[in-house]
């Protein structure tokens, strides 16, 4: 019973890393900040409800599954109010929702002046994926 | 730890290691002070995954609670008063400094190569008195969490000095800044539209949340991750969420200046007091063994702590209990005060805008 | 296994995080990254704290679920309204003054 419960709860963790991922390649891919939000948010708590509950099927009911409740508890209670914050701000501000088509272009009005080095981001990707 | 858990340690080593890198170069060059904080506070958090990953709880604990949270925030303020980005040099003037930093790092490089193993045991550092402390933690002082039995115990004195650093931290703030708002709060130019009303309610439901939880990490230092620091920074935090929501005027209110900076010296106080009773009782400073009289401890019901027959410290319990009270009451204070200095600032020009 | 599996695709999505921190383009594409990179931190420490057998670590989780979520807030008031002093308007329509 407990070996069933190990291997269940470690697939709902394997299941809320995907959803994570998922989530992250759309912040990646999305075109504007509303888009991406929406992305981090969504996937944000569902992905942490999936992990947390697959992990509180590993551990069986102890001191450690009431950690864990409150760990879902705060997340879900802080990610959708940031997103709510962070969209509010955002639209405040002047970014505008892109509606209809158009096509992926890195230029925007509402971009301040800035050189990150895009170059630098994937360099960590190559051994993460151990 | 098993083979698999070895390897799985040590690709997760690396990865973050990657991830430091990235953030470091993207942080060193990045012309805008906000993405640069914004980084900061990134590799921060990937800092403390990494010392989660070595082991180190508690300083995993702190690095989270301070270099994620409140470094993060007084950056911000301290941003927030300079204004702007950072200058772009000339590539020739910085030749020097580029080999200068180039050496340096090259010869911590070499010299990384002569340290011992990590988690070594036969290293200077772990074989003589890392060695003692391991060993005579259980029938010296009787405290679960060793690293709290170190710090708050073996070396007392030196954290002593540690708050009253983080004191006069504070005080220097505020001496520069001001102890809260110096300028008037200008109203706003005009109504900007937005409203917050998710996040009024989620902050009013999380405050409470946060200093139970400063509280919880606060009493359970002795056993866990935590202490008086870190539970001081999180009770910080707090009130500190309660300005950033409902404005610097309300919380200053509930807790004000002058109060948050006489707590901080009150802290101070409650730790060298401890100290100063140990010597009365006839032991050396912070010697907690001479914490209480004989006659004192007598009266203490010998099943307070758990197993009535086993042999209790209650000198080294209380007087740790003291002294991390001490740290909180000093750690949370000065940090309000250091972000009512920051966030209290308006700049004169600023506050019409 | 599961475990660790789980923990690496955590990190490879903190590392897609980390590309959008830095490229941006503008400050509140970098301010969701870093909340959605603090959330899979937290996960991942819960994650790292049952794959070494050292739960204890779930502390570390629960204070960063609280800390990230204020580090953000910071970050976007000071973004939008350049102060940390100011109050957040309760409503719309209401003047946000602090009188």
């Amino acid at each position: 019973m407990h070996e069933a419960l190990v291997w269940i709860g470690g697939g709902l963790v394997i299941a809320g890393t995907l959803l994570s991922l998922l989530g992250a390649g759309g912040v990646l891919r999305f075109p504007d900040v509303y888009t991406r939000l929406h992305a981090a948010s969504l996937t944000d708590t569902g992905g942490a409800t999936l992990v947390l509950l697959g992990l509180g099927l590993v551990s069986g009911l102890q001191l450690d599954t009431v950690k864990l409740f409150f760990c879902w508890a705060f997340i879900m209670l802080t990610t959708p109010a940031a997103a709510n914050a962070l969209a509010n701000a955002a639209y405040g501000s002047g970014h505008k929702p892109r509606i209809g088509t158009f096509q992926i272009v890195p230029a925007d009005k509402n971009i301040p002046a800035d050189d990150g080095p895009a170059e630098d981001g994937p360099t960590g990707d190559g051994s993460s994926g151990k | 730890m098993t083979g698999f858990a070895v390897e799985a340690n040590f690709a997760l080593n690396i990865a973050l290691l990657l991830m430091l890198l990235v953030c470091g170069v993207a942080i060193a060059r990045t012309r805008s002070l906000m993405a640069a904080i914004l980084l900061m506070s990134v590799y921060s958090l990937v800092s403390a995954v990494w010392l989660v990953v070595m082991d180190a709880a508690d300083v995993a604990f702190t690095e989270a609670v301070v270099g994620a949270g409140v470094s993060t925030i007084v950056l911000l303020g301290a941003t927030l008063l300079a204004r702007g980005q950072t200058e772009r040099h000339d590539w020739r003037t910085q030749i020097v400094p580029g080999i200068a930093a180039i050496g340096v790092g090259v010869l911590l490089v070499y010299a990384a190569t002569g340290l011992p193993g990590f988690g070594d045991a036969a290293s200077p550092a772990n074989a003589h008195v890392g060695r003692a402390y391991l060993e005579q933690t259980a029938q010296d002082i009787g405290v679960p969490n060793m690293v709290t039995a170190v710090l708050a115990s073996y070396r007392g004195f030196d954290t002593l000095g540690e708050a009253v650093v983080i004191f006069a931290a504070g005080i220097g703030v505020a001496l520069l800044l001001g102890f809260g708002p110096r300028a008037q709060l200008a109203p706003l130019p005009e109504d900007l539209g937005d409203h917050h009303v998710v996040l009024r309610v989620v902050a009013k439901l999380l405050i409470p949340l946060i200093v139970l939880y400063a509280f919880y990490v606060q009493f359970h230092g002795d056993i866990g991750a935590g202490g008086g620091f870190q539970a001081g920074v999180i009770l910080a935090v707090a009130v500190i969420l309660h300005a950033l929501v409902f404005g610097l005027r309300e919380t200053m209110a509930a807790v004000p200046a002058k109060a948050a900076r006489t707590i901080a010296a009150l802290g101070i106080l409650l730790y060298a007091g401890v100290g100063v009773v140990c010597i009365v009782n006839g032991g050396g400073f912070l010697d907690y063994d001479r914490l209480f009289s004989p006659r004192v401890e007598a009266m203490i019901p010998a099943n307070l702590l758990g197993d009535p027959g086993q042999a209790h410290h209650w000198g080294q319990h209380f007087g740790i209990f003291f002294i991390e009270l001490g740290v909180l009451l000093t750690v949370a204070a000065t940090m309000v005060t250091i972000f009512y200095g920051f966030a209290g600032r308006v700049l004169d020009g600023e506050a019409k805008r | 296994m599961l475990l660790a599996a789980g923990a690496a695709g955590l990190v490879v999505a903190m590392t897609l995080m980390i590309v959008r921190a830095i490229i941006g383009p503008s400050q509140y594409d970098r301010i969701l990254a870093v909340n959605s990179f603090g959330t899979k931190t937290v996960l991942l420490i819960a994650v790292i704290g049952y794959l070494f057998g050292r739960p204890d670590f779930l502390d570390i989780a629960i204070v960063y679920a609280l800390i990230n979520f204020v580090a953000t807030i910071a970050l976007m008031k000071a973004l939008r309204y350049q102060s940390l002093a100011r109050p957040l308007a309760a409503s719309a329509r209401k003047d946000a003054s602090d009188a």
